[in-house]
């Protein structure tokens, strides 16, 4: 169980705002996931190349990674450390070499998320916490979207915290409790999806990354999850150009969109809102049940 | 049956019962086939499973030295809710009455509930139909509950309890609501639960105002705000995911973890979930106790036991696997006179017998403990039924503190789990202590 | 008059104070200011008081009220007003789900629209919406009125008991053993009430409600209801 923020700005003098606003969301949302917290915030990027966000075990067997990689992909690569985590940027085409060189050289780095403008960070520990571990607040960009999460039945690993990517510039992150994730996983390993945790969110970011590899768009991807998922859930994703939302049927999870001519909010309650700009003569409601909801730039 | 005589053109075998459709389950897929119901009683499991009888202690020897009874102490006593409220409740014994609802047992049983347990010292818990004035009376400490239905749900009752209970779930049917039949919504209690008379009541297997820990968390903090954090608040689950369970009760505020077996009684569900869902007690208990103390919170945020507790060596075995206190159900009804072979004739005009009979539903107890028709539940003396709970609740007490004392202890609470030793494999595993002269306990070191 | 701001004071301390007042106080009148979305605000109350309270609130707010008249002058999330016992609470912007659950008496107005499960398990409350109730409305409601004069949403009165409803728009569908009961005298004379202690007596025509009520046909368990179970 957990909390979920996201905010999606429509207006672009916001941008440098946008890491401490979601910082701000994320705080008020401790009390009912304090036990890990992930973000994903979709910044600024380069014609013809490729984000990736590494983990690995400290900043120490990160700092010589960004050298060795440079000479893979050719060109330097733009390295930001922030505590655990490595962003790069690699040439497009040079994406699959640097991999192959990373798990090569150090195996004990994972690829959190990749994508044209997309960065994850996620850590075990108070969202608070992790959120100044990762500073972001200084963080700028168009969205993001981020989590804090009460581990219900899989172990509060960092692999366990959400956002989950789903593929180039995707990730999901989810309130609830799925109850058929495990038969889901298995038909997902069936075709050839690979899982790092007994994570229910896990799975459902693996069905939506299937699907879509199938060839359906992410909203098609999250109307078929209604059928094919069972359980509680609030799921928010994130794109490339905004973020969708979608609660099951029942919807006893709840779930509160704000709206203003600068931007559009999502908050699990609707206090981790009240620190946004204009938020007093905002548009407050709830999404209804089993309707995707998404925003995006044009 | 004599053999086959010579000249004989068939030969049969002895007749042989299946073990698979035994009478047993023969007879319910005809009761099935007739009545179109599932079958509804009262009790808890009642199949032969793993339990704490598997277990045993390990007392004082050469290497051990044992207390003298009597002249040299062994306390019993513990307090519940430190961790946030202002009043937390000390008993003085570990034993406590767990809920039973006022509608499934008579006035007259829940009175005699609250004479006995405070005779001793121990507190008694309201069930799914609210707070009644008899029990507060009698009741020196009083456990309210708070549960999907809300039946009699009130904010002056809330005040006036030592403790607030909020039940997620309990061991015969977690996950259950389920339906009641309609013979003991009486009067009284379709006033109290607001209901009409005599229907049958369907029960909500969520609460209608919250649903999932982290939101359990935000009811807790109301609940706190309501009774301006003077009363522990304690969350009740049915033995399901224990490790997982407790965790969670912790992280969304809890007090007190209440953790109910599957041999937990109940009034009345489906039989197919008395037997078929949930786990034993023994297997319940010792994720619990690891989850509080992979959180540093054992023995800060209290563990109470229930489910098939009948002597004090299960009382003794559950404190020595690291619970801070039990909970009897259906042991209080037995002492208070339920299932008393003296009624022998009543049991088989009811198609039962003494010890057998479990349809608590139909409310026409010979024992006058699980009705509500006047004339059945005046045949028990609530002071006489009393101090019967107060005897068998001594005697649970001595019998604890006999065991602890013979291994060293000069408090319950200090017996362990390396007190014990298994007599099976699967008592072994699921307790965590090592086969009785052996080193092993399966699972741990990989085989 | 008394203010809280709660921007300021401890929420435990608005409450804590609130639960000090007697049925006889003259501290009759309160401002709470900046909820920002805080749970558990004015909750149980237990005096005939008026708490006005500016702003959002979170879950919760006016929880088993007793007595109290409070007014939200904005937007309440889940369990506004639960199992509230007497008194009236007021919002006037929007509530979240399960609000007036299990309530056993008072009034509970809504000015804007209920979301999921309005008037769960009622057990004597009224409840007047002005605007819509989502899905699961008055689920296992046992007694009281729900009057909406928006629209309904799935599965209007699922497994109700005696609680009365009134839907003044459409209903997008009814739960097990809810049926469309007949509008008589008696049910517009208390329709007519209703909407009087709610203020809006004469400005709505009662003739244009439905009622809704129990089938009873799960009163008592037969086999060939299964598929409603």
């Amino acid at each position: 169980m957990c909390g979920i923020v996201g905010l999606f700005l429509k207006d672009k003098a916001l941008e440098p705002e946008l890491g401490g606003l979601v910082a701000g969301m994320l705080a008020t949302m401790c009390d009912r996931g304090p036990d890990s917290a992930g973000f994903a915030v979709y910044g600024a990027g380069k014609p013809g190349a490729v984000k990736l966000t590494l983990r690995g075990p400290s900043r120490a067997a990160l700092e010589p990674l960004a050298q060795e990689l440079a000479m893979v992909a050719g060109t330097p690569v733009a390295p930001v450390l922030r505590d655990t985590h490595l962003t790069i940027m690699v040439p497009a085409a040079k994406e699959q070499a640097v991999r192959d060189e990373l798990a090569a050289i150090a195996p004990d780095v994972t690829v959190v998320g990749t994508g044209k403008r997309m960065e994850i960070f996620k850590e075990v520990g108070r969202p608070d916490t992790v959120a100044a571990r990762f500073d972001l607040a200084h963080m700028q960009g168009t969205h993001a979207i981020g989590h804090t999460r009460m581990a219900t039945e899989s172990a509060v690993t960092t692999n366990g915290a959400h956002p989950f990517t789903t593929g180039a510039d995707q990730c999901l992150v989810h309130n609830g409790s799925l109850s058929n994730h495990n038969a889901v996983r298995r038909t997902l390993v069936r075709e050839g999806l690979r899982f790092e945790t007994d994570n229910d969110s896990e799975v459902a970011a693996g069905y939506l990354t299937w699907r879509m590899r199938e060839g359906l768009s992410l909203g098609e991807a999250l109307d078929a999850s209604l059928a094919d998922l069972d359980g509680f859930y609030t799921f928010v994703v994130g794109t490339e150009s905004g973020f969708g939302v979608l609660r099951d049927p029942v919807a006893c999870k709840p779930a509160v969109v704000a709206e203003t001519d600068r931007w559009v909010a999502f908050g699990t309650e609707y206090r981790a809102l009240v620190d946004l700009p204009g938020i007093a003569a905002a548009k407050v409601w709830e999404p209804e049940p089993a309707k995707v909801y998404f925003w995006e730039r044009s | 049956m004599s053999d086959p005589k010579d000249g004989d053109r068939w030969i049969h075998t002895p007749p042989r019962k299946s073990a698979t459709f035994d009478d047993a389950a023969i007879a319910e897929i005809r009761r099935a086939a007739a009545t179109g119901i599932y079958d509804i009683r009262g009790a808890g499991t009642k199949r032969k499973l793993p339990h704490l009888d598997d277990l045993l202690f390990i007392g004082a020897s050469i290497s051990r030295y044992p207390l003298e009874g009597y002249r040299e102490k062994c306390a019993t006593d513990v307090t519940l809710g430190a961790r946030f409220a202002r009043q937390p409740i000390t008993l003085k014994i570990p034993i406590t009455i767990a809920g039973m609802s006022f509608g499934s047992l008579s006035a007259q049983a829940k009175e005699a509930l609250g004479r006995g347990a405070s005779a001793v010292g121990t507190s008694t818990t309201t069930g799914d139909g609210g707070m009644t004035a008899e029990e507060r009376g009698h009741s020196s400490l009083l456990v309210y509950q708070v549960l999907p239905s809300r039946y009699g749900m009130n904010p002056d009752d809330l005040r006036k309890a030592d403790a607030i209970e909020v039940v997620v779930g309990q061991g015969a049917k977690p996950g259950g609501g389920g339906m009641l039949l309609g013979q003991k919504i009486s009067k009284r209690v379709a006033a109290m639960r607001t209901l009409p008379e005599g229907i049958d009541q369907r029960s909500a297997c969520r609460h209608p105002d919250w649903t999932g820990p982290d939101d359990l968390e935000i009811k807790i903090h109301e609940l706190r705000e309501i009774t301006d954090w003077q009363k522990p608040i304690y969350v009740k689950v049915g033995a399901s995911r224990p490790y997982y369970d407790t965790a969670l009760a912790v992280k969304a505020g809890a007090d007190v973890v209440v953790l109910d077996g599957m041999q937990g009684g109940t009034a009345a569900t489906q039989e197919v979930f008395i037997e078929h869902v949930g786990i034993p007690t023994l297997a319940a208990i010792r994720p619990a106790v690891k989850a509080l103390q992979e959180l540093g919170m054992h023995r800060k945020v209290q563990l109470i036991v229930s489910g098939g507790i009948r002597n004090g060596a299960d009382v003794a075995k559950c404190l020595a696997l690291g619970a801070d206190a039990v909970s009897i159900g259906t042991a209080a009804l037995v002492a208070l006179g339920d299932n008393d072979p003296n009624l022998e004739d009543e049991y088989r005009k009811l198609g039962t017998t003494a010890g057998a009979y479990d349809d608590w539903h139909e409310g026409r107890d010979p024992a006058g403990i699980t009705t509500q028709d006047p004339l059945l539940a005046a045949r028990l003396d609530p002071v006489l039924a009393g101090k019967r709970l107060a005897n068998y609740l001594s005697v649970l007490t001595l019998e604890a503190q006999t065991i602890a004392r013979a291994c060293g202890k000069s408090h319950v609470h200090n017996l362990e789990p390396e007190d014990l030793v298994a007599l099976t494999i699967e008592a072994a595993a699921m307790a965590g202590v090592p086969l009785a002269g052996t080193d092993w306990i399966p699972g741990r070191g990989g085989y | 008059m008394r203010t809280v701001d709660l921007a300021a004071t401890p929420l435990r301390e608005l409450n804590a104070a609130l639960h000090r007042l007697t049925l006889e106080t003259n501290e009759t009148r309160w401002r709470v200011l900046n909820p920002r979305g805080a749970h558990a605000v004015a909750v149980g109350l237990d005096a005939p008081v008026r708490v006005e309270i500016e702003g959002h609130v979170g879950y919760y707010c006016a929880g088993m009220n007793k007595h109290a008249d409070v007014v939200i002058n904005g937007n309440a999330g889940q369990g506004v007003a639960e199992n509230m016992m007497s008194g009236r609470v007021h919002v006037i912007g929007d509530v979240s789900q399960a609000a007036g659950a299990t309530g056993c008496g008072g009034l509970l107005v809504v000015d804007g629209n209920a979301s999921a499960r309005c008037g769960i398990s009622m057990k004597g409350i009224d409840i007047v919406v002005k605007g819509s109730v989502g899905h699961m409305s008055a689920f296992m409601a046992q007694a009281g009125n729900l009057v909406v004069l928006g629209d309904a949403g799935e599965a209007l009165g699922d497994s109700i008991y005696e609680a009365r409803l009134y839907v003044r728009g459409s209903v997008k569908g009814l739960g097990a053993d809810c049926i469309e009961k007949p509008l008589r005298e008696e049910h517009k004379k208390d329709l007519r009430r209703l909407l009087e202690a709610a203020k809006l007596g004469g400005k709505v025509d009662v003739a244009e409600f439905k009622r809704y009520g129990s089938a009873r046909g799960l009163y008592h368990f037969h086999i060939d209801n299964l598929g409603s179970y």
